[in-house]
């Protein structure tokens, strides 16, 4: 079948319209039509995954349209990585997540279920499409959709953190359409790979020089690079369980794949650092990026709130390595692309299954946790230690990668950064663990239904849980071979 | 001094965009009035739907239907410098979908958050966070 490629994305959309529609016939059929519209995604993802690696980059024109004036999807090697990532962590948090809707948005699980399909289907085309304005679209379609997702949270301040968020979204978004609009003037093209070939040659010219700023920078707030941060703590914070777990992993590190498509892609190496040199500047941004994380991180009493902030931390991480300007750094920051979503997932897979039975994650909430809940604290142990970055763990070996490609820059400040912003993440991890182990809770835990006895989640959410977090060991042992067929080709 | 005069007067649209999101801007950060807040953000995407049009604009021009596009043996007679560039018009349809969504979203966001605090200033709702 040629037409997975188109498959990947129309397939959650659909699943979404029907979805929606049985919110007024039947609600509980809502969620396993957005199961199913997942599932087909991914198994699309998969196989056109086989069919990159077996004969090159697949070049897809939507309606038919030739580009440059259709509509092109083209994925390569990254995409397809991309790709397989948003679809498979997407589908596995909607069976995990299940009972977290139940319980959280109960009153309208159908319409949650629609939205979050909408999003994923944003996600994948974002992922996905070859054109620049279409990508900018995509982009709208997956703020709009994580809005009105994060209102749904916390009754209090979740839409105050939303509606924050929108304003900067709206900015982020609006400088990337003007930076497109720039290089539509100068190029009169929308397709990616088109542009690139018609700027090659303009490096002087200060159209292209304000399209550029304009796009990275929208994008960079997009992803929340810090300072542009401010909105991304409040809003994964205050949003429901089940969306923050797949918000977390997947927004930021799609918008540093959209960036790296616009850097490989878009601009080019040549133009970038051997014609504006702004590699020095951008590695400085990115290890003050690291170190604020870290330092906030420490500064904070709820769970989830110090991972949000280890988000910021890492999005540090991946942005240095990209604009390391050498092929280790940009090794790096792909497969901390894939480790980090990886790691988020679980971290976050773990700290919904505690939401769940205690419904407050203040550290001091989770006072003898470890014998309460121990399948989820396994899991939770094993995340943290990959995103301190513990040897057989994945976490461990992206940040290797960062890391010799730093070395090779000579820019030991972000090697200095990174080993600092490690030991921050162990003092912040191990601190959790001793309240968690050593400081035995009274038995029955206070929530707001009364004292109940605090077991293990449900199976669903374990499950789903162990198998991400032994994911991370697996794809730790497996970097080498992600490595050498998935990211050097591409780069090559 | 005329010089920059000639320059203003030459590219005037780029300028009013510029002027129109700056002022779009200023009232997303400036104002203590989350619906002027929105407002702002309303008047910054209308500038960029303002530039885009512009941008597709050409002196002399008409609209891009084409009354007879072949002239009587067959050849073509469409000059593209007659007719405006028809694209970015076309790719602000779906900015301005973008822009309704966003500003219906945002005003709904902004009743809930009265109905729940009886208030849209900001500091009055950042003084009732931290009480609670």
């Amino acid at each position: 079948m040629d037409n997975y490629p188109a498959l990947i994305v129309v397939a959650p959309f659909i699943a979404a319209l029907f979805a929606g529609l049985f919110v007024w016939i039947d609600e509980r059929l809502s969620y396993p039509i957005a199961l199913a519209g997942l599932a087909v995604s991914l198994f699309s993802g998969i196989q056109v995954m086989i069919q990159v690696i077996a004969s090159g980059p697949i070049q897809y024109k939507l309606a038919g349209w030739a580009p440059p004036i259709g509509i092109e999807y083209r994925i390569d090697l990254l995409n397809a990585m991309v790709l397989i990532l948003v679809a498979g962590v997407a589908f596995l948090n909607l069976i995990a997540s299940y009972r977290s809707v139940q319980q959280e948005i109960s009153d309208r699980t159908g319409s949650y279920f629609t939205v979050y399909n909408l999003f994923v289907t944003g996600l994948l085309g974002v992922s996905i499409t070859g054109d620049l304005f279409n990508l900018y679209v995509l982009i709208e379609i997956t703020s709009l959709t994580s809005y009105a997702q994060i209102a749904l949270g916390d009754k209090d301040r979740g839409p105050l953190a939303s509606l924050n968020y929108v304003f900067i979204g709206v900015i982020g978004a609006s400088f990337y359409l003007l930076g497109v609009g720039y290089l539509y003037m100068y190029t009169g093209s929308l397709n990616m790979a088109d542009v690139a070939v018609l700027i090659k040659g303009s490096e002087g010219s200060s159209t292209v020089l304000t399209a550029f700023i304009l796009c990275i920078l929208g994008i960079w707030i997009k992803m929340a690079l810090f300072p542009m941060h401010v909105w991304l703590p409040n809003a994964y914070t205050y949003s429901p369980t089940a969306f923050s777990r797949v918000v977390a992993p997947l927004m930021t590190k799609v918008m540093v794949y959209v960036m790296i498509r616009l850097m490989v892609t878009v601009f080019g190496y040549d133009y970038i650092f051997n014609t504006l040199h702004l590699s020095d500047a951008v590695v400085w941004l990115a290890t003050l990026a690291v170190l604020a994380g870290g330092v906030m991180a420490l500064a904070q009493k709820n769970l989830k709130k110090m991972l949000t902030y280890i988000i910021v931390c890492e999005i540090g991480y991946m942005v240095g390595g990209a604009w390391m300007g050498n092929q280790l750094g940009m090794t790096g920051a792909i497969l901390h692309i894939l480790n980090d979503a990886l790691m988020t997932f679980a971290l976050f897979l773990a700290v919904g299954n505690m939401v769940y039975r205690i419904e407050k994650v203040d550290i001091t909430d989770l006072k003898g946790l470890f014998g309460k809940m121990p399948w989820t604290m396994g899991g939770f142990v094993l995340a943290a230690l990959s995103i301190i970055g513990v040897p057989p763990t994945c976490g461990f070996f992206s940040k290797w990668y960062l890391i010799l490609g730093a070395m090779e820059k000579g820019a030991y400040h972000f090697v200095a950064a990174l080993v600092i912003s490690s030991l921050i993440c162990a003092v912040l991890f191990f601190k959790v663990f001793e309240i968690c182990f050593f400081e035995s809770g009274s038995p029955d835990h206070e929530n707001s239904h009364g004292p109940v006895a605090i077991e293990d989640a449900p199976v669903s959410m374990i499950i789903i849980s162990g198998l991400v977090s032994l994911s991370l060991v697996v794809t730790g042992f497996y970097s080498g071979t992600i490595v050498n067929t998935i990211i050097l080709p591409f780069l090559k | 001094m005329s010089d920059v005069l000639s320059l203003i007067v030459a590219k005037y649209n780029y300028w009013l965009y510029v002027i129109l999101m700056m002022i779009g801007l200023y009232g997303m950060i400036a104002k203590n009035n989350l619906v002027k807040k929105i407002v702002g953000m309303n008047i910054f995407q209308t500038a960029i739907i303002l530039f885009y049009v512009s941008v597709g604009y050409k002196r002399d021009a008409t609209i891009p239907i084409l009354a007879n596009a072949h002239d009587a043996h067959g050849a073509t007679a469409i000059h593209a410098a007659d007719y405006i560039n028809p694209l970015t018009s076309c790719l602000m349809l779906t900015a301005i979908v973008v822009s309704v969504a966003t500003f219906g979203y945002a005003m709904a966001l902004a009743v809930r958050i009265y109905q729940r605090y009886q208030t849209l200033e900001e500091d009055e709702l950042r003084m009732r966070l931290s009480e609670e």
